[in-house]
């Protein structure tokens, strides 16, 4: 049975208190490198929101049409990574159509959103939570846009930070392994608002 | 497990990988698909009609208009340069680092970077449409160093290649070993205009790079070869000014196209030259004999060899030091100060940054000092 939640509880949960990046601690590779250029990471915030939202419906088509009537579910691992990879792939063609210099921009990285951990982290909360079919398109939903605010939050403040006088030996990832902590710790005092189940 | 499930869970697998194969290639199919389109070349002189979808770089020269690439379309080199006169986009990110803003508010634009998607209009000059792809047939190998080969090529007969001292080629090479693509990048010409029937090149073996190894490990006498030509504006400007000429290793190749030609043309007699070869060692010098005989013969041509690492046994007798400290203090004790000057360079890309410092130190005019970076 999918659990009982309402539509809006579980997207502001997903974007606040469950956010998939300061919350659950997934998609950090990318965060941490991309989010030096506010324009990349503006950029790879919509592709990644963009993918979770194919990705979390394709894979709970796949889960329930295919895996579970055929007794399957022990290929998910499998299965979900090479729905991840396909749709990657897809949008790869459709951005470098449609904006050639988001493409340009983003470079190495687009291809890189396939190995990104929050991607398929979705795609198993979605299985392990039971969601419903809307569930999971709220779900995935809110969860990119959280992963998006989340690193534009930290490429704003990574653009205060490069000007501050930080400590030789801190420079360049360590003050920014800081601020995500700091960040991190804000976004907990959201939690007691909402929960995701 | 039972054998329903043994065979089900590949079956299933395979049945889920082979609908996504096939969504990838519908998509590709569709969104890659930008049809036929054509490219007017300078308002209509030439009008091409090519399939959507390659970088312009490309899809000129499947009709054989060869925009210069030094660097084979990496976007590495910034050699394509191309106005275009339609709205194709913004400038991307790997193109601005070789645009000046001034090229920018032109749209010039590196055509191996643009997406031919529409039909376009391009303006290019028209030397370019005297560029050919010519099959020659290699005639010579010779090492004159230890990594340094002289490459003579045969033109096929009857072509009519014309070209000017210090202008270069762009060698093609086919896949070979791991690299699974035809691979294109310049040399410049070592060979003496006048010889209608051959082209001749110096190519350095730098190791790993992909042209470089083919010519050195697996080129052979006899064998054909593409070679995209002529190419580049590096030339002797007709003043009347003396020329200090400095190169290191391969970049000799386009000073032994002008050094000839000015012999042909008597221009050597009435030209002051002063021309700096760097090198390491003894190990990498060569055509020594040929240009001490310039020397003797021509009271305006000064041959200056220089090593920067003599080996303790040699019995070399010649300048020592880096290239722009000899080149320094010729030009503060030989070298005539109150003539002009004209700075001609060819080398790596480190040497000529560091010789072009000491040549304005000297007062040198930054816009007569001409260089092809081998970079
Ligand atoms: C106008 C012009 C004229 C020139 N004239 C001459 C000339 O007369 N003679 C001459 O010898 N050269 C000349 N050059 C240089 C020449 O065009 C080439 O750049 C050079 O020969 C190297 O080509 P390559 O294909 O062998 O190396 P590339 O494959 O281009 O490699 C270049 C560098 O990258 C490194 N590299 C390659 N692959 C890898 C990899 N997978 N991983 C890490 N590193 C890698 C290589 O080790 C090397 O250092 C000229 C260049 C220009 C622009
Ligand atoms: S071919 Fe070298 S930058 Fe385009």
């Amino acid at each position: 049975m999918s659990p009982v939640i309402s539509p809006f509880s579980l997207f502001f949960a997903s974007i606040l208190t469950s956010n998939i990046l300061l919350a659950n601690f997934l998609g950090m590779c990318s965060f941490i490198s991309i989010s030096k250029d506010m324009k990349s990471s503006n950029g790879l915030g919509m592709a990644v929101t963009v993918v979770l939202v194919i990705t979390g419906m394709a894979n709970w088509a796949v889960l329930h049409f295919i895996l579970i009537p055929l007794g399957l579910e022990y290929l998910r691992y499998i299965v979900f990574i090479v729905v991840i990879a396909a749709v990657v792939q897809i949008l790869e063609m459709v951005i470098d159509r449609v904006s050639p210099a988001l493409y340009m921009s983003l470079g190495i990285f687009l291809p890189l959103i396939t190995v990104n951990c929050a991607i398929l982290g979705v795609a198993l909360f979605i299985e392990i939570r039971n969601y419903s079919f809307i569930q999971s398109v709220i779900y995935s939903l809110g969860s990119g846009l959280g992963w998006w605010l989340a690193i534009m939050a930290l490429s704003a403040i990574r653009k205060k930070v490069d000007k501050a006088p930080v400590p030789a030996g801190l420079q360049g990832p360590g003050i920014t392994m800081i601020t995500i902590g700091f960040m991190a710790m804000a976004f907990i005092g959201f939690s007691g608002m909402l929960q995701v189940q | 497990m039972n054998i329903a499930t043994l065979f089900l869970a590949p079956l299933s697998l395979g049945v889920i990988s082979a609908v996504l194969g096939a969504l990838i290639s519908i998509t590709d199919r569709i969104v890659n698909n930008y049809g036929d389109v054509v490219i007017d070349i300078n308002s209509g002189k030439k009008d091409l009609n090519v399939k959507g979808g390659s970088p312009l770089l490309l899809s000129l020269a499947e009709q054989d208009i060869f925009v210069p690439s030094a660097c084979g379309g990496r976007g590495s080199c910034g050699a394509c340069k191309v106005k275009v006169l339609s709205d194709v986009g913004p400038h991307l990110p790997t193109e601005t680092p070789y645009l000046t803003k001034e090229e920018q508010a032109e749209n010039i634009r590196l055509s191996c970077q643009v997406k031919v998607k529409q039909s376009l209009e391009i303006e290019i000059p028209e030397e370019l449409f005297n560029i050919q792809k010519l099959t020659t047939k290699v005639k010579k190998i010779t090492d004159v160093t230890h990594d340094i080969k002289e490459v003579l090529l045969e033109l096929p007969e009857g072509t009519d290649l014309q070209y000017q001292p210090g202008q270069y080629g762009q060698f093609e090479v086919p896949p070979y070993n791991k690299i699974k693509e035809r691979t294109q990048r310049a040399y410049s010409f070592s060979s003496n205009p006048n010889d209608k029937n051959h082209l001749e090149f110096l190519i350095r073996l730098v190791p790993g790079g992909i042209v470089t190894t083919y010519v050195h490990e697996h080129l052979q006498e006899g064998q054909s070869i593409n070679v995209v030509a002529p190419v580049g504006d590096f030339k002797v400007q007709k003043t009347d000014a003396q020329m200090i000429c400095v190169a290191g290793g391969s970049g000799m190749a386009p000073f032994k196209s002008i050094f000839s030609h000015m012999v042909d043309t008597g221009e050597i007699e009435n030209r002051e030259v002063w021309y700096f070869f760097g090198a390491r060692t003894t190990k990498d010098l060569f055509y020594l004999e040929w240009l001490a005989d310039l020397e003797k013969k021509y009271k305006n041509f000064h041959f200056i060899p220089a090593l920067s690492e003599p080996e303790e046994n040699a019995d070399w007798k010649g300048e020592t030091g880096l290239i722009t400290e000899v080149l320094k203090s010729y030009l503060e004790t030989k070298i005539d100060t109150e003539k002009t000057k004209e700075g001609y360079l060819c080398g790596s890309p480190g040497m000529l940054d560091a010789c072009m410092i000491v040549m304005r130190q000297f007062g040198m005019d930054e816009n007569k000092i001409y260089f092809d970076k081998f970079a």
